[in-house]
């Protein structure tokens, strides 16, 4: 008993090394390096099924394809977004100063993720529905996330002092993840009242196993990718930030 | 009783700042005629089109009216000194930060919320239309007033504060302009409103109990 709970604390406190910067700007880049293996032994193989093996659509047609990317960017942008405010709020609650360095290497990825997922579904609108732009609630609230995103870069960016930065930044984070789905029912509420202007995507037709499949293998290739990125970008922010205090140096 | 005398003191203050900035308050007022009147001239004289778009006209102007007077809640304070003298009295911040946006909801927003009837009859409102509009700004505007007040502490003397002000702020406006411009059209269709009212209301409750703390915090954070 006595042994497992030393063990555990001894697994805690190595844990908690990788806390500081000092330590983690090593560890940043073999998990780096092992998660851009990853996203590409996954993307590879979904890329492969979701060209060659997912069926063509009877109704779409190949223009379909366009979802391997437009779906997984989807996913990335929302699930970013709550993962970038807990890392804010983390490091606003404990001070931990490389808490709100993730998250601020998560925001212009989570940013990328919103900007493809609103450009692949243009292209997928215009042969499906035959528009590029519907004020569907998903591509408004998706569009809402790309504001919210810019504004806490924005911010970032505005405010000198790197500290203070962390904790407004964090501060709008918080807001902004209260907020997202209270605009995302409103939105939503808002569209099915002006029904004659949008297309009905609710009711997702049932879906080919190969799609299904060759669509996970692309959202955990870009899961995998988006770790890795921001992992070296974690490792930049940190350069930045730690050129005066010496062990970069060494 | 403390706590009151404190909100009641601050409020006083801020009236009797605003009495010498009369300008400033009537520049809001004015503004919020202006961009209402500039939509005539945009979508045409036609009052079928000008009822159609009137009432997210006015709630859209009344909302850049509340954005652009932002800047007055905390800035000159800041620079001035006299809100890092708040946080030093020992007072608690949160409250300090209640009374001062409730000042600066009836100082600068309010009289919109008065005028607005008149301005959505301009647009070929119905008056019952026009009195559901006013009811439905006089309940979402407090709300804009509150989550403003995050993002005007947000940016506390950064750069371009004003516009960044715009771009944290206004995609949180969102939910209010549905709701608020919902209600009017509801009204304006004769269909029941009471769902429209019921969500700003709630709207109000949650900015009220959240949106101070964060206020409060993101003004420590200036002041560090």
């Amino acid at each position: 008993m006595i042994c497992s709970q030393t063990l555990q604390l001894l697994h805690f406190m190595r844990f908690w090394k990788y806390s500081t910067p000092q330590n983690f700007y090593p560890a940043a880049k073999k998990i780096a390096a092992v998660f851009f293996v990853l996203a590409i032994c996954f993307g590879i193989p979904g890329l492969y099924v979701g060209f060659f093996v997912a069926p063509t659509d009877h109704q779409q047609g190949e223009a379909y394809r366009i979802i391997f990317i437009h779906v997984p960017a989807a996913w990335m942008s929302m699930f970013i977004y709550v993962v970038m405010a807990f890392w804010a709020a983390v490091g606003l609650i404990l001070n931990t100063r490389l808490s709100s360095m993730l998250a601020q290497a998560l925001a212009p990825t989570g940013a990328l993720m919103t900007f493809l997922a609103l450009w692949t579904g243009a292209f997928w609108g215009r042969p499906t529905w035959g528009t590029w732009w519907v004020w569907d609630a998903r591509l408004t609230s998706e569009l809402v996330l790309l504001f919210l995103y810019v504004g806490f870069m924005a911010l970032r960016a505005s405010i000198e002092d790197p500290r203070r930065a962390d904790k407004a930044s964090a501060i709008l984070a918080i807001v902004g993840v209260v907020n997202v789905p209270i605009i995302y029912f409103s939105v939503k509420w808002w569209n099915t009242l002006h029904q004659g202007a949008s297309v009905s995507l609710t009711k997702a037709p049932s879906m080919a196993s190969d799609m299904l499949l060759g669509m996970l293998l692309m959202a955990l290739s870009f899961w995998m990718y988006s770790i890795a990125v921001s992992m070296l970008r974690v490792r930049k922010i940190i350069r930045d930030r730690e050129r005066n205090s010496g062990w970069l140096n060494n | 009783m403390r706590s009151r005398s404190v909100f009641l003191a601050v409020l006083l203050r801020e009236f009797k700042i605003s009495l010498t900035q009369k300008t400033d308050i009537a520049t809001i007022f004015f503004f919020f005629l202006i961009v209402a009147s500039l939509f005539p001239f945009a979508v045409g004289p036609d009052i079928g089109s000008l009822r159609a778009v009137g009432p997210g006209v006015v709630w859209v102007a009344a909302l850049l009216s509340s954005l652009l007077a932002l800047h007055r809640m905390f800035e000159s304070d800041f620079i001035d000194g006299s809100l890092e003298q708040f946080l030093l009295s020992g007072e608690p911040l949160v409250l300090v930060v209640v009374s001062k946006i409730f000042a600066h909801w009836l100082i600068t927003t309010l009289p919109i919320v008065i005028l607005s009837p008149f301005v959505g009859m301009q647009f070929g409102l119905s008056a019952e239309a026009s009195w559901t509009m006013a009811l439905t700004l006089l309940i979402g505007t407090p709300v804009l007033s509150l989550l403003g007040s995050v993002g005007a502490a947000l940016t506390l003397g950064v750069r371009s504060g004003a516009a960044l002000t715009a771009l944290l702020i206004l995609p949180l406006y969102i939910p209010v302009l549905i709701f608020g411009v919902g209600g009017t059209v509801a009204s304006l269709q004769g269909m029941e409103t009471i769902g429209h009212f019921s969500i700003l209301l709630a709207f109000l409750c949650l900015s009220l109990a959240l949106c101070p703390l964060a206020t409060s915090a993101a003004v420590k954070i200036a002041l560090e």
